[in-house]
């Protein structure tokens, strides 16, 4: 099928060529355009029929023409992958960026990814100590899960997802990640601050970067994720290394997705995105997890900036039904000074009860996160009170939640940069934090583990 | 025009046949892999499919072939401890086939067409049989009891029927008039199973989740709708009616969910008892798994799929429920297989027929006298997903106007890890009147009168919450301080349960009862101690309330609440003598 050239355009708007009058074209078939001076781009199949191809352009349509030589490849989009992925850096389309050689594929993948049968997962359940006490004790990270973080323009969302791939680690093993980095229109400056911190611990050298920069082609980032889970797919599930996916930043992502929909007059859903976003995004997400009979996995630590800090946003709303969780980043705590400025409240790690407890971590954990949890979000509330009737006017229990909440924030939230505290010492100093509340007000903790671990039972 | 044509076009899951003879919601094969499709439009000589596996790399010019049926589920012993995909192929049998990944073009059968089961009979040679009466039985599982009955519109005299050992294929009945039935028979997914009538539902689903029996409770043959935001507790909530509610038979749909949600269920339901019988859970479970990334015109199919399952079972008179999480990821399917054939759409992009379907579906639910005279019921509890948790989108409004029973989720609670997050303010069930006869019966003749006076404390505390918001608590006069006390009592010791407790995830209605009476003995006697002069700061805490609020972790305490409550109530009382 391959080699046969068209040159039917008929239309272009903006990323799409339409052509008619070819031989049969497969649904989401390869193509390659040439231009009349010489420049070649890529495109894929999105609709075909007998009379009509419409062809989605990732480098933009810029300079096509009728006159433009269109030929089908024959094959759907796949990526060579081997081992000698691991220390490059690509671009969003799959080429080298760093100045190297092609990649020597062991075999060739289809992008798009076939759906993991349910039946044929593994129930994640290696607690990932983050180092970071809000993730450790209230949202519990797992191997194999998808833990997004919901950020916001000017937010250090970038220095936790750093934070993390640096201090990840398993209790249970010394196993280690390797990063696949996927960067979908961030701007150089942001890219080189990523790459710089990955060169400066050496995690560059065992990482796979996909680099699609703000000023590269928006339609490309459709591509750029799901070549980032096809070579981590290969390197798990195949090669059985542990995958660490940070992909940043979803929205951008997203507005490509939109810009395509819109190019092709699809009725939109919210606020303008497809309709089909949803499985769109499931179909990246999904790609998280550890299966029967393979060793490695695959973890997922998608960035995605809310506009306008609003939840409900369909990026954020649709990636948090899909998602096991989310850690919500927060304006207020980081113009408080706080790092890191994680809101526990709406934060929540779905498969934290499947590995923390006696066995993983410690076994008051649930119970000491659930009272951190409700004493501070009572405490938060009575801020709002206090703003209006005055501190005086507070019972002694609400006295000594209000003041927790502040210790909350100033001792157990805040940490540095570089500070990677061991579960052990993020639940003792839970304790020591809950020791400002009479015993009798925390309902949520077990007798047992009281007299285990409360500080007066303990000296 | 032949049962043959050729694809004409391809857009994602839909695909247009041309020369092709064709009628609506046929199931055909596309390409030269066989792809399954259904067709769901009509234009001239061109038939529009949709196809529930993906379509890259298929070509206009590639044949399409017309099985002339109806997308259909196999019914018959061996489905209950299945897990299926959207259109009922075995997700184990696909692993053998494919691998960990779902590749396509493969089918599967439903169950074991060559195991062996005993097959009883329950009519004699010569005895008439009409559609949907019993012939036999098989014992499927150790708890359910298969009852194999006459294809609905079939029938007639028993010409031979035999007990002893057939595969589900093979003849286990002659008619008169020639024809054969066998222990499996087929049926289309998109039309009801026939019954008799349709009865009042006046027995309550008994889930053991205390917020729901006790305030919000729902009826056998009832349809819930479960609406909130992600991570409210949606789909904790409907493993835990799963696992612990009173019926029967359990159809559990994850439609368009998580992949590894699924694996935990599939991982923990083998290992789970169920309460009402001692057996394993998964003994009485069938489950239909088609996660967010499987292909989205499956999804559709799967909840078709799960209900015409349970109306099986239903007809032979078991009381069955079946949970959908999620009816939005569902509907969403059908919105954009609708955009994808262009079709003019209504709300939000959703198809105008919307709230059209979502009514048929939940209208498959009702407790009925089947066919064969029996009494059966399908609960249906839909979860539901809505944008940014706001309900006023078209799937929870369209969920709304046809279910009885709201259990609205709360951010807010979840936040406070008030579990479950249903809000009490605002959930309501419109089965009381008609259970509460059954509650006086069964549990206690003050059931219903308990039931309400919970919810007025909670409405009042709502109010006195308002004047706090302004005042602080302490500005309140001490009575209306008690209430405010006794209303957390209620939230914390009563409406909160931890569904991940071994003791506390189910709690017997009986309990739940005594728990309820505790909370007013609480009060009552706090009243009447403050009236002899105690000091509301004495009697809130006496020790022997925050013992007899912790006991609900410890197993037995339906034993020892009894005198717990009597423990508190002698320290309360003993309040008034230190004063």
């Amino acid at each position: 099928m391959t080699g046969k050239e068209y040159r039917t355009i008929t239309d272009v708007k903006g990323p799409l060529v339409f052509l008619n009058k070819t031989e049969p074209v497969a649904f989401g078939e390869i193509v390659s355009l040439r231009l009349s001076n010489g420049t070649i781009k890529n495109g894929q199949v999105l609709d075909t029929s007998d009379d009509l191809v419409i062809v989605q352009v990732f480098e933009g349509t810029a300079k096509i023409d009728r006159e433009s030589g269109v030929t089908f490849m024959g094959d759907v989009f796949k990526l060579p992958v081997s081992t000698d992925l691991i220390g490059r850096i690509l671009d969003g389309a799959g080429r080298p960026r760093d100045g190297g050689p092609d990649i020597v594929a062991e075999e060739s993948s289809d992008i798009i990814g076939a759906a993991i049968n349910p039946y044929s997962r593994r129930s994640p359940h290696d607690f990932i100590q983050t180092g970071i006490s809000a993730i450790d004790c209230c949202t519990s990270l797992v191997r194999g899960q998808k833990l997004p973080i919901f950020s916001a323009s000017g937010l250090p969302h970038n220095d936790i997802a750093l934070q993390i791939a640096r201090q990840a680690k398993l209790t249970a093993s010394d196993e280690e990640f390797i990063v696949v980095f996927c960067a979908m229109g961030i701007t150089a400056e942001e890219y080189n601050f990523f790459r710089a911190d990955l060169e400066r611990t050496g995690a560059l050298e065992s990482a796979v970067l996909f680099v699609n920069l703000a000023d590269d082609p928006a339609v490309e980032r459709i591509i750029t994720p799901r070549l980032a889970l096809t070579a981590a797919e290969y390197l798990a599930f195949e090669k059985d290394y542990h995958v660490l996916v940070i992909y940043t930043d979803m929205t951008n992502y997203c507005d490509a997705l939109r810009q395509i929909g819109a190019a092709r007059e699809e009725v939109p859903g919210r606020r303008g995105y497809p309709g089909y976003m949803y499985t769109d995004l499931a179909m990246l997400y999904e790609r998280a997890g550890l299966v029967k009979g393979k060793k490695g996995s695959i973890t997922q630590f998608p960035i995605l900036t809310m506009p306008g800090d609003d939840i409900t946003h369909p990026i954020p709303d649709l990636s948090g039904y899909i998602t096991e969780g989310q850690i919500v980043i927060s304006r207020e705590l980081h113009q408080a000074g706080i790092y890191p400025p994680i809101n526990v409240l709406p934060s929540l790690s779905r498969l934290m009860g499947s590995c923390i407890g006696e066995k993983t971590t410690r076994e008051d954990h649930k119970s000491v996160s659930d009272q951190m949890y409700a004493a501070y979000a009572q405490g938060r509330e009575l801020r709002g009170l206090v703003a209006i009737v005055g501190e005086d006017a507070l019972n002694e229990r609400d006295k000594q939640l209000l003041e927790f909440s502040g210790v909350f924030e100033d001792k157990f939230l805040r940490q540095s940069r570089y500070e990677d505290r061991s579960i052990g010492e993020t639940l003792d100093l839970c304790w020591t934090l809950m020791a400002g509340i009479d015993t009798k007000y925390l309902v949520r903790l077990d007798q047992k583990w009281i007299d285990k671990y409360h500080p007066d039972n303990r000296e | 025009m032949k049962n043959e044509g050729l694809i004409y076009r391809i857009s994602g899951p839909v695909v247009t046949a041309i020369d092709m003879k064709a009628a609506m919601y046929d199931v055909v094969r596309v390409g030269t892999e066989g792809l399954m499709g259904e067709v769901i439009e009509l234009h001239g000589d061109k038939a529009v499919i949709q196809v529930y596996e993906d379509t890259s790399g298929i070509r206009p010019g590639e044949v399409v072939v017309n099985t002339g049926e109806t997308l259909s589920v196999s019914l018959g012993p061996g489905l209950l401890t299945q897990i299926y995909d959207g259109i009922q192929r075995p997700l184990p049998t696909l692993e053998k086939e494919m691998g960990v990944f779902l590749t396509r073009g493969v089918d599967a059968d439903a169950f074991d067409l060559e195991k062996i089961w005993t097959f009883e009979p329950q009519v004699s040679v010569g005895d008439t049989v009409v559609g949907g009466q019993v012939v036999g039985h098989v014992q499927e599982t150790d708890t359910i009891v298969h009852k194999i009955m006459v294809v609905p519109g079939k029938g007639g005299v028993v010409k031979s029927i035999e007990s002893g050992d057939f595969n589900v294929t093979q003849t286990i009945c002659t008619f008169e008039d020639g024809s054969e039935m066998q222990m499996m028979q087929e049926w289309p997914v998109r039309t009801p199973r026939p019954y008799q009538q349709k009865y009042p539902p006046v027995i309550p689903l008994v889930t053991g989740m205390r917020i729901l029996d006790f305030l919000f409770p729902l009826a056998k043959g009832g349809a819930a709708g479960i609406p909130g935001p992600f991570g409210s507790g949606k789909t904790v909530t409907q493993q835990s009616l799963a696992k612990y509610s009173d019926a029967q038979l359990v159809v559990y749909i994850g439609c368009g969910e998580r992949g590894n949600e699924m694996t935990e269920v599939l991982d923990e339901f083998p290992h789970l008892i169920d309460p009402n019988t001692g057996k394993p859970l998964m003994e009485r479970t069938v489950m239909i798994a088609n996660t967010s990334n499987m292909p989205v015109a499956a999804r559709e199919a799967s909840v078709y799929t799960g209900i015409t399952i349970a109306e099986y079972y239903r007809d032979m008179g078991y009381d069955v429920a079946l949970m959908a999480d999620s009816t939005s990821r569902w509907a969403e399917a059908m919105r954009e297989i609708s955009s994808r054939l262009e079709e003019m759409p209504g709300e939000e992009g959703y198809p105008a027929y919307l709230s059209t379907r979502i009514a048929e579906f939940y209208e498959r639910a009702g407790r009925v006298e089947t066919l064969n005279g029996e009494d059966g019921s399908i609960t249906v509890i839909g979860a539901v997903s809505p944008p940014g948790g706001d309900i006023s989108e078209p799937v929870s409004q369209g969920t709304l106007r046809i279910v009885k029973v709201f259990w609205g989720l709360d951010a807010g609670l979840a936040r406070q890890r008030h579990f479950p997050a249903i809000n009490w303010l605002n959930s309501y069930s419109l089965y009381p009147q008609s259970l509460d006869q059954w509650f006086r019966d069964n549990i206690a003749p003050d059931f219903p009168e308990i039931r309400v006076e919970l919810s007025g404390l909670l409405q009042i505390e709502s109010e006195l919450q308002e004047i706090v918001q302004l005042v602080g608590s302490d500005a309140l006069p001490v009575d209306q301080q008690l209430t405010l006390e006794v209303a957390r009592m209620i939230r914390e010791y009563f409406l909160q349960q931890n569904g991940f407790h071994d003791v506390d995830a189910y709690c017997d209605i009986n309990l739940q009862y005594k728990m309820a009476k505790a909370i007013l003995a609480f009060q009552e006697s706090a009243k009447s101690a403050m009236a002899s002069g105690a000091q509301l700061g004495d009697v809130v805490n006496v020790p022997s309330r925050s013992d007899l609020m912790r006991g609900r972790l410890n197993k037995g305490y339906i034993d020892t609440i009894d005198d717990m409550v009597k423990t508190m109530l002698d320290e309360i009382a003993a309040t008034v003598e230190e004063n």
